[in-house]
């Protein structure tokens, strides 16, 4: 299901090594990782916690160094050999788990903000654009509250809207609905999707929800334990638009058990990994 | 054929022991300010004349001018120029303090706060300063300060600086990590990462600081004053400022002025802070939501 017609935003992951030395201890977080993202695919990266998966994603966006390997997009790299850490850009933007809108702006000052520091338009332009797109994403009428005076939904969405207005390359989505109700998530998933359908951002997606995984994604691809690798990566081969309907088809079963087994089996590995590191520590 | 007879929707029933909804001028929060109010002056005021109703004096209480007795000498001063002159003094040094306090303490708060040089050398001074009470700055402040004024001034300064620096530089700490690297990819310079994030976000901060720090500025107001002697006059109510109020009625043995003076703080403590809280709520307006 890889897409097509998509210029831009293909990342290449080759033997990225990135070692935590706490006290001399030396863990590798990552560990000679390589895959790659194809130009507006929905990458969906699914992996026990603490595997790695959060580094790899900050080494992408620039707020990491890594030890060893090369991360490239479209062609150009961003860390490797003489750069250890990437320059941060608008072209890689970041939504964190639990949300990093600016308490004291507005939804709208908030959106506006990226194209605003950018000097990429004007700020009469960047709020216009901003109200234009909160419009569009269903969030119109909340445009003058702060974030702290709306639901976890609506700041989630407000969030990558934030993100999309600075027209990024590649969305960089750490968890994003993590906190959210199932029935929340599920709007959250379809206007996420609506969203992509618009412009084919690629979207790099961290995750611990297999059923989001395989809703959104064109790929999910199970880490391993700490060091992250690629452990299986899956095709999910259901068409888009998909709605929720799929989630009862017996292929998206199919695609669950394969991943839930993955899944499964690396969880028990980091599980007994954290037991031993208890008792040494 | 049948009629349906439509009747008016009534407005919502009440039932007869919730009887007419009681109208009240003043708000629950002042009613019970007010109720508080009176069940403190009336202990102290049966405390106090203990000796005519009990027989024996209370220990401590029993030894206190009645509020009664304050309220006589209270009537008494309110036509005493003097005393107002000691609100106006004792309020503008305090403001003068405070305002330095507030001008130096923030951009040092801040700066300790952002460049781990400039912290790795003021901290260490500023913690061993810290603990060194106003009170005890008095006789050097005399020595140092060119006038009686800038001394009672830099004394109150000091009263609030500290705390100020320290909540400053803990609210510029304190700022999520994940919204200056959200910025900074967003393109956001180091100068507009500074203005439109660490000072809104170390905004409450700042904020709780002053209020913090304008309570100590009072409560540091009589030792400051101690200075002043009594400025030009020298008469317990000839303005040396409230602090100082407070002093010279204790030196003339006029209890219930003392405990005039004392209210007196506590009134103008208490109006500071309130204002500074308005201001608060003026500066940190999305605040409210949570």
């Amino acid at each position: 299901m890889m897409p097509t017609s998509v210029a831009r935003g293909a990342l290449h992951i080759e033997e990225v090594v990135k070692i935590y030395d706490p006290h001399g201890a030396r863990i590798p977080a990552v560990d000679r990782c390589s895959f790659n993202v194809a130009a507006g695919e929905i990458c969906m990266i699914v992996g026990p916690s603490g595997c790695g998966k959060t580094t790899l994603l900050n080494a992408i966006a620039g707020f990491l160094p890594i030890d060893g390997g090369t991360i490239r997009l479209d062609g150009e790299i961003l860390c490797g050999a003489g750069r250890p850490q990437a320059k941060v850009g608008p072209d890689r933007i970041v939504v964190f788990q639990n949300g990093s809108l600016f308490p004291w702006k507005s939804n709208l000052e908030n959106v506006a903000f990226g194209p605003i520091m950018q000097k990429a338009m004007s700020p009469e332009q960047a709020l216009d654009t901003a109200r234009r797109m909160m419009a569009e994403a269903g969030l119109g009428g909340l445009e003058h509250l702060y974030p702290g005076e709306t639901s976890s939904g609506v700041r989630r969405r407000v969030e990558i809207v934030r993100a999309l207005i600075n027209d990024p390359t590649v969305l960089l989505l750490d968890e994003p609905y993590r906190a959210l109700d199932a029935l929340t998530k599920s709007v959250m998933h379809e206007a996420l999707l609506e969203m992509y359908y618009r412009k084919k951002t690629t979207i790099f997606f961290i995750t611990h929800d297999l059923e989001e995984a395989i809703f959104l994604g064109h790929r999910v691809i199970v880490m391993t334990s700490r060091p992250c690798r690629p452990k299986l990566i899956l095709d999910v081969d259901i068409p888009y638009p998909r709605d929720y309907g799929v989630l009862t088809s017996p292929r998206f079963r199919e695609l669950m058990g394969a991943a839930a087994a993955a899944v499964q089996e690396e969880a028990a590995k980091a599980f007994e990994l954290g037991e031993k590191e208890g008792v040494a520590a | 054929m049948t009629t349906y007879v439509l009747t008016a929707p009534q407005g919502p029933k009440v039932g007869p022991h919730l009887g007419r909804p009681r109208r009240h001028i003043l708000g629950l929060a002042t009613r019970r300010a007010l109720v508080a109010y009176a069940v403190v002056l009336l202990l102290w005021q049966f405390g106090a004349t203990s000796q005519s109703w009990l027989g024996t004096r209370l220990p401590v209480i029993g030894n206190v001018p009645s509020p009664v007795s304050v309220a006589v000498a209270w009537v008494g001063l309110v036509g005493d120029p003097g005393y107002w002159q000691s609100w106006y003094l004792s309020f503008s040094r305090v403001l003068l303090g405070f305002a330095a306090a507030v001008l130096v303490g923030v951009p040092f708060g801040l700066t300790m706060a952002l460049n781990p040089l400039f912290r790795g050398i003021a901290f260490p001074v500023f913690e061993l300063l810290r603990p060194i009470p106003p009170l005890a700055w008095v006789p050097a402040a005399v020595i140092f300060w060119p006038t009686q004024e800038l001394s009672i001034d830099f004394v109150i300064f000091l009263g609030a600086f500290y705390t100020l620096v320290i909540n400053v530089m803990q609210g510029a700490r304190a700022i999520d990590g994940r919204l200056i690297q959200v910025a900074r990819s967003m393109g956001g310079s180091r100068w507009n990462v500074f203005r439109r994030l660490i000072l809104p976000g170390a905004l409450p901060s700042i904020c709780l600081g002053m209020e913090v720090g304008i309570g100590i500025t009072w409560e540091v107001v009589v030792a400051a004053e101690m200075i002043s002697g009594g400025g030009s006059g020298g008469t317990a109510a000839s303005g040396g400022g409230l602090g100082f109020f407070i002093w010279s009625s204790y030196v003339g043995g006029s209890y219930a002025q003392i405990v005039v003076g004392m209210i007196s703080i506590g009134i103008a403590g208490y109006l500071s802070s309130a204002a500074l809280r308005r201001l608060e709520v003026l500066l940190t307006p999305w605040r409210r939501a949570y």
